[in-house]
């Protein structure tokens, strides 16, 4: 009996989706509506929360619908249920947040094409339960907005001087100016890949070393 | 009935392509963009349709915008309408393509129908509505956008053509670590041109 067979679907749905399968580190999903936004601690969060209420609500309603959908028109389907949900946060954020929704401009929106969102609709809510669909939903979007949330705090408080606004540097900090701008998003987001591919390498030998060591 | 912003058409669209590339400095399309950049003649195609496509939704959705939602006072649907209209004009354009070229259509394959899920259409056309462009500036916003996404896709082509081949490279970075750190380098060069044309 290995250890993994006794791991219980909720537990290994959360483990995959926060690191295991992180949508970042993995395939690079739906990045681009986000990293515009990483420059700032307080507008990542609130993308991050979008993203993962998002991703949860609609797989939890298409996993709900699932045998209703016929196939042809399963796509525009799951877009149009992904496009509602996004209109519920933009709705709210421009009632509760007006100064955060105008900074954010058209990336609330793009919250639709994110291909986080399609990707976990289709690859897991169309063929499990809502209740776990949901679940992965949530793991989704956190693994997805941990990693953000690192960007971002290293963008803002090299960029700025500051965290969530709050001036954290003295005045004889030199702000980074790459830091605020497009460049440095893309590096930091290969620097966050090339540490957890080299992580993961050394979990995958260290595995091999005790297996080889077991048999011997 | 719309106040447009001040802006000549031609260094609209300049602007579009090279100080506010959709791709290098609004980070839209990095998806399709990374995993279609190692192939050359792919790039080639995606890059024409997706700026064919930007081009004509962006005329459409203004049109829709401008007489259809703004006088009905259903902004709050604009998101739901737009994917519609997007979706709409790209399998018309697949359709019009496969009757007259068949071996475009062949050379587009697959691409057309991704494009409707590629953020930088979508992000060009909100781009649009927020800036409160007139149809001119939309067309051309529209067109500079795409063809400056296809300039970086090809610029980044003709990069990992060479760079796939270096063994150099450190093992956990091969592969999308690396391409992401050639886009950041792209994008640091291409903030050079900010100072030339002053346009948002």
């Amino acid at each position: 009996m290995s250890a993994a067979a006794k791991v219980s679907p909720a537990r290994k749905i959360m483990q995959d989706g926060l690191w295991t399968n992180n949508p970042i580190f993995v395939q690079v999903l739906g990045i681009c509506s986000t990293l515009a936004v990483t420059n700032n601690l307080r507008n990542t969060l609130i993308m991050v929360l979008g993203v993962t209420f998002a991703t949860a609500m609609g797989s939890l309603t298409l996993s709900l619908l699932k045998d209703l959908i016929p196939r042809k028109v399963r796509m525009i389907v799951q877009v149009l249920v992904l496009s509602f949900y996004v209109i519920i946060i933009d709705i709210v954020l421009r009632a509760y947040q007006p100064a955060i929704s105008k900074q954010l401009g058209p990336y609330v929106g793009l919250i639709i094409t994110n291909c986080i969102l399609m990707g976990r609709a289709e690859a897991f809510a169309a063929s499990n339960p809502p209740g776990l669909a949901f679940l992965d939903g949530i793991a989704n979007g956190l693994g997805y907005g941990w990693v953000l949330m690192v960007i971002a705090t290293v963008r803002e408080f090299l960029g700025f001087g500051s965290l969530f606004g709050i001036r954290i540097m003295g005045d004889g900090f030199t702000p980074w100016t790459i830091m605020v701008m497009a460049p440095s998003a893309f590096f930091l987001v290969a620097l966050a890949l090339w540490i957890a591919n080299v992580r993961k390498a050394r979990v995958a030998a260290a595995a091999e070393k005790a297996a080889k060591g077991g048999k011997a | 009935m719309i106040d447009a912003p001040s802006v000549g058409l031609v260094s609209l669209f300049l602007a579009s392509i090279l100080t506010s590339n959709v791709l290098l400095a609004n980070f839209l399309g990095t998806c399709s963009f990374i995993s279609i950049s190692k192939d050359f003649r792919s790039s080639m195609g995606l890059g024409i349709a997706v700026t064919m496509v930007i081009g004509i939704t962006s005329a459409v959705c203004w049109a829709v915008l401008y007489f259809v939602i703004k006088p009905l006072g259903i902004e709050y649907l604009s998101f739901i309408i737009f994917i519609i209209v997007i979706a709409g004009v790209v399998q018309m354009l697949e359709m019009i393509i496969d009757r007259f070229s068949p071996s475009l259509y062949m050379a587009l394959g697959i691409f057309l129908p991704l494009i409707t899920v590629n953020c930088a259409v979508l992000g060009v056309i909100l781009f649009m509505q927020i800036r409160k462009y007139n149809f001119p500036q939309a067309v051309v916003f529209g067109f500079g956008s795409g063809a400056g996404w296809w300039l970086a896709i090809m610029l980044l082509a003709s990069i990992r053509k060479k760079l796939d081949a270096n063994t150099a490279v450190p093992a956990g970075l091969k592969g999308t670590g690396i391409t992401l750190i050639t886009i950041g380098f792209m994008a640091m060069a291409f903030v050079g041109f900010s100072g030339m044309i002053a346009v948002q």
